[in-house]
């Protein structure tokens, strides 16, 4: 069977913008979080927010290329540029071959608001410009990369919620698997303004612990209160097995399991059984059980209900086998349509520099948690099969198994 | 406003805004072929000219404005 490995990773993060800066804070336990004051203005419960630095593009893009980046599309284009040069990929090479794309994004509503007020406002759709309608759509990511980049394999927009990078990993996979590509770009892009989580934060889901930004996502724990937004993207260059080997490529690791299910219940209703299957179902792709895993990535966001539901299908399948947990939204906050493809970038700088970042913030398990092994502090441990779990809106859920080769 | 002041404002806008290289410019540089402004600059164009010089550039007008000299030409009779 063809298998895909992963060659290049580029993340551009609340945590850091390079895979080294991520690195130490991962290992250092350090948090992204902080206060965006516009959004007590705007009228959110909330001003917390993951805190994402304004990328520079000017540098790498010319005026034509750069007006029709939205502002998840500015991070998806720092992640994948670094992802491509990671990977040893230069323009020469995406000339002379086919390279698909699949890439998680479900939202560009800041594009849409600001192109909005400019109609109410000049009454004139042609006072939009012309990259307006580019940034807009939901396939704003990958229609820009796959231009930027000259990409000419298949080029598609995953949009699953908070499971859509996730979802984009497991795609690429198959494609890759199918003998239908060689190379797919593969990741997840958040936008961070406050235009994009007003109607989040209008169903109470995010913290509101101000006092302490830091200590706000607190998945697992007791005390938690609920999500913090955050963005930015994270891009993951998936590749046959052989082409890799044939060009030299140095390889991170075997996506070997693909997983997901839906709920098929209330729209915001978490399952512990979608989670299990989800999770199953990648095990059993990959060829492996329970006591193969060194480590899960949990998708837990620090919502009551939803880490809930992870812990009651993490507790079934993990607590007896003691597998070491974390959720790096803890440090992260919750990166939506990106956090399936960060948190397996997170994840594989765990593997290749063998530790496991903490769940900070965990200090009181709840009955739901208590039986698992979740990592406060960073271990160094060196890791061979890791799981990574995404779960979304509308029930969608999915989870993807890696190995060290 | 003068000829000289709308020479500047759209030479100005022209290598800062849709970053065309300032040796290109010249009265007799052809916008499609010298300058490569394609039909999505042309629309960003419009936009700053409104909030330039305060009008709307009909595409209609466009036909006959094939050189940098007869845009700063259409220009400077719409703002007359």
């Amino acid at each position: 069977m063809r298998r895909a490995v992963i060659t290049g990773m580029g993340i551009y993060s609340c945590i850091g913008v390079t895979l080294y800066e991520v690195g130490n804070s991962l290992f250092e336990g350090k948090s992204g979080i902080g206060i965006d004051p516009v959004r007590k203005e705007y009228g959110y419960r909330s001003p917390l927010t993951g805190i994402v630095p304004k990328p520079i593009l000017k540098p790498f893009l010319d005026r034509r290329l750069r007006s029709c980046l939205a502002e998840e599309c500015e991070y998806a284009f720092m992640a994948t540029k670094d992802a491509f040069q990671d990977a040893g990929i230069d323009t020469d090479y995406l000339e002379n071959n086919e390279v698909g794309i699949f890439y998680g994004n479900d939202s560009s509503a800041k594009a849409v608001i600001d192109a909005n007020n400019t109609i109410v406002e000049m009454k004139d759709t042609m006072m939009l410009g012309s990259g307006a309608i580019f940034q807009s759509m939901n396939s704003t990511v990958t229609m820009n990369l796959s231009t930027i980049f000259k990409l000419r394999g298949i080029n598609m927009t995953v949009s699953a919620a908070c499971a859509s990078g996730s979802h984009s990993v497991g795609l690429g996979m198959m494609f890759i698997r199918q003998g239908l590509q060689d190379m797919v770009v593969c990741g997840g892009a958040q936008e961070t303004n406050y235009l994009s989580m007003g109607s989040f934060d209008g169903l109470s889901a995010f913290s509101t612990r101000v006092d302490n930004p830091t200590a706000a996502s607190r998945p697992f724990d007791a005390s938690r209160d609920g999500l913090v937004p955050s963005g930015g993207a994270a891009t993951i260059i998936l590749e046959e097995y052989d082409h890799a080997v044939k060009r030299g490529a140095r390889i991170y690791g075997e996506v070997v399991g693909y997983g997901f299910s839906s709920n098929g219940g209330q729209i915001s209703q978490p399952s512990d059984v979608g989670c299990e299957i989800a999770m199953t179902r990648a095990m059993a792709d990959a060829g492996v059980s329970v006591r193969d895993i060194d480590y899960v990535n949990a998708h837990a966001t620090s919502t009551p209900q939803g880490d809930a539901f992870e812990a009651m299908a993490l507790d079934r399948l993990f607590a007896s086998a003691g597998t070491p947990i974390s959720s790096t939204k803890s440090m992260t906050g919750h990166e939506c349509w990106m956090a399936g493809a960060s948190e397996i970038v997170y994840s594989m700088i765990m593997m290749q520099n063998s530790f496991i970042a903490p769940n900070i913030n965990f200090e009181h398990p709840d009955e739901h948690s208590q039986n698992l092994n979740i990592i406060t502090k960073a271990r160094k441990q060196q890791l061979n099969t890791i799981l990574s779990n995404s779960f979304g809106f509308g029930g969608t859920n999915s989870a993807i198994v890696i190995k060290k080769l | 406003m003068k000829r000289e002041e709308i020479i500047e404002k759209v030479n100005e806008f022209l290598v800062e805004e849709i970053e065309i290289a300032p040796e290109l410019i010249k009265d007799d540089a052809l916008l499609k072929d010298d300058l490569k402004i394609d039909s999505l600059d042309f629309v960003d164009i419009v936009v700053i000219v409104q909030k330039v010089f305060g009008f709307k550039i009909k595409p209609e007008d466009m036909g006959t404005v094939k050189t940098l000299g007869q845009f700063y030409d259409y220009i400077e009779e719409k703002v007359k």
